[in-house]
């Protein structure tokens, strides 16, 4: 271990350290511009030199290993009159913006601006304000502690400092200055501008402006971090250095508009800009209006996907200006994607619902009228009507919980809809998306959520990724895998019948006819079975059970036989088989692609024997991997919102649970499992089902067959909805409760990989809005119940986590300290559990179950020959209540489309851009063609965000009989020119 | 002394393998092919052979390194990217003795394992391209490169790279960045290049003329060579002579010769009988040295303690009548505009000191440049990312500090004392 003297105090450390990971160490600040520990080292700003003693050059601490017996100085007056000579070129070079940075949009964020302060180059903007300066680095980083702060006034202590000038490296008011003899605290001068000693030729670059960023290439100061962050961490090399020499800058290939050059608007660039460089644009339109650093801070979870992410909202006076994420929390570890970063529009939109609403007249129309209402009077009719149906039948009623709620509002619906309405028929969208990987791994494993974590895909050494767009659908996932693929540490397979963007770089592709999955894994189970002969006999005798059946069932099963069924061709298979075998650490990772079938419980089943096949379960690297579609689908099926079981998939029909749950809540439980969401609707319109309440879902867009789903709903006698707009479900309500969005509320949200995370609220309640909490709360109350009087989400979760077994270990407390629990957690000390199945399967053995090939159910004709499947893209989040209320997303794609080949648009005479009619033996959409390969001749994808051409206008439900999960993935549709 | 590395250039039909052949070409390949690669790496770590490209690195180490790595495959890269002014030292070998390089790169790669090489040359030497890519061929023609030469089991290939006229490429890693079809960016280290270089795997860059050295110690011995010149820095070294002499061109000589034989000797003095008045010692990146220094021994250590360096060995001669603001000027040009622009110092300082320049030339400096510049010039050398930014403001600096009645008189007279600064009148 290398010794050596930084700043005169001595440190040893791993001799692969970096100079300045031995600082760090030691607590010792060296400044940086270029450095980012998620990249290679660069070396390019060369602001983090120190000098070692007995040398002339000068050593940057970024990229040099320590070396023993070294003496090393990091703030001598050579290294700061290098720094401050650095900085002052570059500001030579930067936008003449007469010495002063108000007018700029990163004022007070700006790195380069920090500097130009502390080393007395431009006067700072706005008034120096120590009582507010949140980051207080100056005493920080003060070693002599020599700054001293009492009340709002800071001050040096003579005595104790030695003008080491670390404080004024750091103060962002530039207060702190060395004025040649010793540190002094200033006011603020009149502004001046300072002459720079380097004046000259400056930049005259016109700045660049896209849909979420721009680009101001004057205030570039090269470090290369947007560039690199978007090859090395993204992976799609959209920035580049471009000219060299004092020309050389950043820009796109060929300078295209970023919309024209693949770039997926993640905006990792402008998070680790430095500068005014890269900007958001909303920020970057209010330039000179606020300083950043006034920017208020929340940390908080995505809202969207599944992934989970841990971002930081920046708000200011209720509005939200910037999300971001930072490195080290969370599993996203400062990734996002366009969505999680830009998609926060409609937090402030004037759409917003802010007062409770009741229909006017008595019928139900697409557009119904409404009039404001007060909370009283709502919740007193609601109370009502609730109390009508309970005593007509309690099964006459039904809740439609949701995945986009937190936890904790989850857990007070099923709990109201359980305890005081006295029926189980409450569900809610993990019906549409994974209920047959609930169904499915529950029988296999024991368990029905995610077997590892996110961070095994650092470790896979293969990837078999089945019936997910994952880097459109779960971007941050996307990103993770490619990197690792990328980087040449893992072979790719990618099973789909889209070319999408993973197929593109995966080293086999396997373009299966949609819904022959299982014939596909049947052909692949085939193949392994012969090719890995003994190798994982063991696992197989010692953790699984049911063998002999799995080989019956595929023993003839060859890849001849799958190709003829999902034609692809058998060597392929073969191929594909010979991957998996020789990976030592295989990660199965699957989607809607296998779930939204008919035979999804059979896909789910077959995905799981594959892994326990060739042993990839349990270890770090290897798994089973369903990717949850919503950023809480996970945890409202933890939580009970599902007819058929109580918090932590307790069944409701085992009597000592139900004795359980009622001793708990106080009062008796139905015994009966309730209905499914497709059931639910079919009830609704057979008049079962008359009253319904639904809390943030929007089924008329996201359920098949919509013209079914409306017709069913304007059937009932009441209809609550509670959401944040007036959705096209809210349409048909008789009362509409506005809700408060993610960004105003606390509650906890489970993310696929069950890691359970704390959201906070950022902003204060909107208008009248309650959490959806708040409102169950208060119609239970109305109701005269007193089983519901919680004042804030800690409490519920308390309440939760003692019934909820995977979450009996975690509190809020411990939420706020770590970035998140992953269950199961059965005590307070217990750190969570990054991987399942480790020693022994939840149910013991994993159970191999024999699947035979089953076809889609519903067939193409003559009439109806092709093969619609339906799904997300990355712009766009579900039914667009959200995603096409922020102006970017729509510019980037602002209408549906249809994906269909350029052999049959050439059969149909259509080229992209054309309308065509698509019609379904449920309905038809108007929609304009976008001519790919992407698809198979004979196959359209829809996305199904889109309600002027809603996908599920064509879907049919037809059904998984176990999961009850609808085929979204296959329906026949017929094309026409419009 | 007898012309070893250069004694081919002027035979006739000099790129035809034949010829090569004829005069003993080849027969060192032979030799050390009866020797382990272990053996090969020990002779010219013996002979002492140090980097001929300017670094004066010793060979052998870098093969060492390579040599004990278990990663394939390995590759050798000769550098022929000659790009810096003054420079013209691998030409010969790339444009009329191409047989001789390609000897000594099949040599060096057995030496440590590598099965691929390349060439990179510099794309302002179209001729090179084709000499060359003729000469691979007929060497795979003869089984002297390619799979199983002379059926030892030994696999060589070798292909041409073309630069595309970036100076910086000169240096190991951002050729090899170039190599791989990316941006000429110098790359931090570790990993060395030895360890983790083109492609991700066991590289050595070698010069041109530090490889056509390679078949003639195999054949002579390490003695041979480490007793020829200096012996800290022993071997022929190849000058290239140019500015204002009699007889410019390349000079083959032991190292260590004085910077007057040089001049005066091969060169054939001042043109036109004219006064000495400044040298650059070693190309554009070296500081200058007076006519009081030529009695200068040209070794590593020698021109080192007179606050300069050998550099690659060309040695420009600046004659009485030359200004060297001019000079200086033009040199800043060159390192602006070569600056590839990833690090700081290099970027900004580069085109700073070069505006300052003109302005003193243009009779608009200020005495506070003077200053400024060395200020840079030190910047530049204590804070560059690589080695152009760390020796880019050598020559300026020196001149400055030579010269710096010139400068003033450029300031303060608005007067070019030799007329070749064109808006001054003559002082």
């Amino acid at each position: 271990m290398p010794e050596l003297i930084i700043d005169g105090r001595p440190v040893s450390v791993d001799a692969d350290t970096t100079v300045l990971q031995a600082a760090r160490k030691l607590g010792i600040y060296i400044p940086t511009l270029c450095y980012d520990e998620r990249l290679k080292n660069s070396g390019a700003c060369r602001m983090c030199i120190v000098e070692a003693e007995g040398s002339s050059r000068m050593i940057a601490s970024c990229c040099t290993p320590v070396r023993d017996g070294w003496n090393l100085k990091t703030a001598s007056p050579k290294v700061h009159e290098a720094r401050k000579t650095l900085v002052e070129l570059l500001l030579a070079s930067h936008a003449d913006c007469g010495g002063v940075c108000a007018d700029c949009a990163r004022t007070g964020r700006c790195e380069l601006q920090t500097w130009a302060y502390a080393y007395d180059l431009c006067e700072p903007a706005g008034k120096p304000d120590c009582a507010s300066c949140e980051s207080q680095a100056c005493k920080t980083v003060c070693q002599k502690h020599s700054i001293v702060k009492k009340g709002k006034k800071v001050s040096i202590d003579y005595d104790k400092c030695d003008n080491c000038r670390q404080c004024a490296m750091v103060c962002r008011y530039g207060v702190l200055k060395w004025d040649g003899e010793k540190m002094v605290m200033r006011g603020m001068p009149a502004s001046k501008k300072k002459v720079n000693r380097f004046e000259g030729e400056r930049h005259e670059y016109e700045p660049v402006s896209s849909p979420f960023i721009v680009r101001d290439n004057n205030k570039c100061i090269m470090c290369g971090k947007c560039v690199r962050i978007c090859q090395e961490i993204e992976g799609r090399s959209i920035l580049t250095f471009t000219e060299r020499g004092f020309e050389s800058t950043v820009s796109t290939a060929f300078e295209r508009p970023l919309e024209e050059v693949a770039c997926s608007f993640c905006g990792h660039c402008v998070s680790v800009c430095p500068t005014g460089a890269l900007v958001e644009k909303n920020i970057a339109e209010q330039a000179g209006d606020f300083r950043d650093d006034e920017l208020e801070k929340t940390e908080t979870v995505c809202p969207y996907c599944g992934v989970g992410c841990v971002l930081q909202i920046q708000h200011k006076d209720g509005n939200v200006y910037r999300v971001t994420a930072n490195v080290g929390r969370g599993s996203n570890n400062g990734s996002l994607c366009v969505k999680g970063r830009f998609g926060y529009e409609f937090v402030n939109s004037p759409d917003r619902l802010t007062k409770p609403l009741i229909r006017v007249n008595g019928k139900r129309a697409a557009k119904g009228q409404f009039r404001e209402a007060s909370w009283s009077e709502v919740i007193k009719l609601i109370a009502r009507k609730f109390k009508a149906a309970r005593k007509a039948d309690p099964d006459s009623f039904a809740a439609l919980s949701s995945a986009r709620c937190s936890n904790e509002e989850n857990y007070m619906l099923q709990k109201f809809t359980r305890l005081v309405m006295g029926t189980n028929n409450i569900d809610h969208c993990a019906r549409l998306c994974h209920a047959s990987t609930v169904t499915g791994l529950v029988k296999a494993f024991g368990s029905g959520a995610m077997t590892g974590s996110m961070s095994d895909f650092d470790n896979a050494d293969t990837f078999f990724v089945i019936g997910s767009n994952t880097t459109e659908s779960h971007p941050v996932i996307g990103l993770r895998i490619r990197k690792t693929v990328r980087e040449g540490r893992a072979k790719l397979i990618v099973a789909d019948p889209r070319k999408i963007e993973m197929a593109e770089m995966a080293d086999v592709w396997l373009r299966q006819r949609p819904g022959t999955d299982v014939a596909l894994l049947n052909g692949l189970m085939n193949v392994i079975i012969s090719e890995q002969h003994e190798k994982n006999r063991k696992f197989i005798d010692e953790r699984t059970e049911n063998y002999g059946e799995l080989y019956a069932a595929v023993k003839d099963f060859t890849p001849e036989k799958a190709a003829g069924i999902t034609g692809v061709p058998a060597e392929e298979i073969r191929k594909a088989a010979k991957l998996i075998v020789n990976g030592k650490a295989v990660c199965f990772i699957y989607s809607m692609g296998i779930t939204q079938h008919t035979t999804g419980v059979d896909n789910v089943l077959s995905v799981a024997n594959i892994a326990m096949l060739t042993g990839n379960i349990g270890r770090p690297g290897t798994g089973v991997y369903p990717l949850r579609g919503q950023n809480n689908v996970q945890g409202a099926c933890d939580v009970g919102a599902l007819p058929d079981v109580y918090p932590g998939y307790q069944r409701v029909a085992d009597e000592s649970t139900r004795r359980k749950f009622e001793k708990v809540w106080g009062g008796p439980l139905p015994a009966k499992p309730g209905l499914t969401v497709n059931e639910i609707i079919d009830a609704c319109g057979h008049g079962d089902i008359t009253t319904l309440m639904i809390m943030g879902e929007n089924p008329v867009l996201s359920d098949p067959d919509s013209n079914h789903v409306k017709k069913a709903l304007k059937k009932l006698d009441f209809l609550v909805v509670q959401d944040i707009f007036l959705t096209e479900t809210g349409q048909l309500a008789d009362v509409i409760l506005p809700a408060l969005s993610w960004a105003e509320k606390d509650g906890t949200f489970t993310n696929t990989e069950r890691r359970v995370q704390l959201g906070r609220a950022a902003l204060a309640p909107i208008g009248k809005a309650r959490t959806d909490w708040e409102i169950i709360a208060l119609i239970a109350g109305a109701m005269g119940s007193d089983k519901f009087n919680f004042n804030t989400a800690r409490n519920i979760f308390r309440e939760m986590a003692t019934l909820t077994p995977q979450y009996v270990g975690i509190n809020y407390g411990r939420l706020e300290e770590t970035c998140g629990i992953q269950w199961p957690c059965p005590t307070k000390d217990h750190p969570g559990t990054p991987t399942l199945h480790t020693e022994k399967f939840t149910r013991g053995r994993g159970k191999f179950h024999a699947v035979q090939y089953r076809p889609p159910a519903e067939k193409t004709d003559r009439e109806y020959p092709f093969v619609l499947t339906t799904g997300r893209i990355l712009q766009h989040y579900h039914t667009g209540t959200m995603t096409r209320r922020v102006e970017g997303l729509n510019h980037l794609v602002p209408e549906a489309f249809v994906e269909i080949n350029p052999k049959d648009a050439a059969r149909l005479k259509v080229s992209t851009g054309d309308f065509l009619k698509v019609a379904s033996r449920r309905g038809e959409i108007k929609i304009k063609a976008k001519v790919t390969e992407r698809v198979a001749k004979g196959e359209v994808f829809i996305p199904f965000h889109f309600v002027e051409a809603s996908a599920n206008m064509l879907t049919a439900a037809n059904l998984d009989p176990v999961a009850k999960i609808p085929e979204f993935k296959v329906s026949a549709v017929s094309m026409s020119k419009a | 002394m007898n012309r070893v590395l250069l004694k081919n250039i002027d035979t006739p039909n000099s790129t035809d393998i034949e010829t090569y052949i004829k005069s003993g070409g080849y027969n060192a390949l032979k030799k050390a092919y009866g020797m382990t690669p272990r053996e090969v790496t020990d002779e010219v770590k013996r002979a002492n052979l140090q980097g001929r490209g300017g670094a004066w690195y010793p060979a052998g180490k870098k093969w060492e390194v390579s040599l004990a790595s278990e990663r394939f495959p390995k590759y050798l890269i000769a550098n022929a990217d000659e790009g810096e002014p003054g420079t013209f030292k691998d030409r010969p070998f790339l444009e009329q003795d191409p047989h001789m390089l390609i000897e000594g790169m099949a040599i060096s790669a057995y030496a440590f394992g590598a099965e691929h090489g390349y060439i990179y040359v510099r794309g302002e030497y179209p001729d090179a391209y084709n000499v060359l890519t003729n000469a691979i061929k007929q060497a795979e023609d003869k089984n002297l490169l390619g799979k199983n030469i002379l059926g030892k089991g030994i696999n060589f290939d070798l292909k041409v790279y073309r630069g595309a006229g970036s100076y910086v490429c000169g240096e190991a890693s951002a050729l090899i960045e170039s190599l791989e079809g990316k941006r000429g960016h110098y790359r931090t280290r570790p990993p060395y290049m030895a360890v983790e270089g083109a492609f991700a795997r066991p590289t050595v860059v070698n010069n041109v003329e530090t490889l056509v050295n390679v078949p003639h110690i195999i054949e002579r011995g390490a003695q041979w060579f480490s007793s020829i010149g200096n012996p800290k820095c022993p071997g022929p070294k190849i000058f290239s002579l140019s500015g204002h002499v009699e007889r410019p061109g390349l000079y083959e000589l032991p190292t260590g010769v004085t910077l007057r034989e040089i001049i005066y000797e091969h060169g054939g003095g001042i043109k036109g009988g004219r006064e000495l008045k400044a040298v650059i010692p070693g190309g554009l990146a070296t500081s200058l040295l007076t006519k009081d220094n030529i009695d200068i021994t040209m070794d590593v250590d020698a021109l080192w303690k007179a606050g300069t360096s050998i550099g690659s060995g060309a040695v420009m001669v600046l004659d009485e009548d030359a200004c060297i603001v001019h000079v200086a000027q033009r040199a800043a040009r060159f390192f602006a505009h070569e600056s590839c622009g990833k690090c700081t110092p290099c970027r900004e300082a580069t085109k700073r000191i070069h505006e300052m320049l003109t302005r003193i030339a243009e009779g608009s400096g200020a005495e506070s440049d003077l200053d400024k510049i060395v200020e840079l010039c030190r910047l530049m050398h204590n804070t560059s990312l690589c080695g152009l930014g760390e020796s880019g403001g050598n020559l300026v600096a020196s001149s400055i500090n030579l010269f710096r009645d010139e400068y003033l008189a450029h300031i303060r007279q608005k007067a070019c004392p030799s007329g070749a600064c064109a808006s001054l009148a003559l002082a």
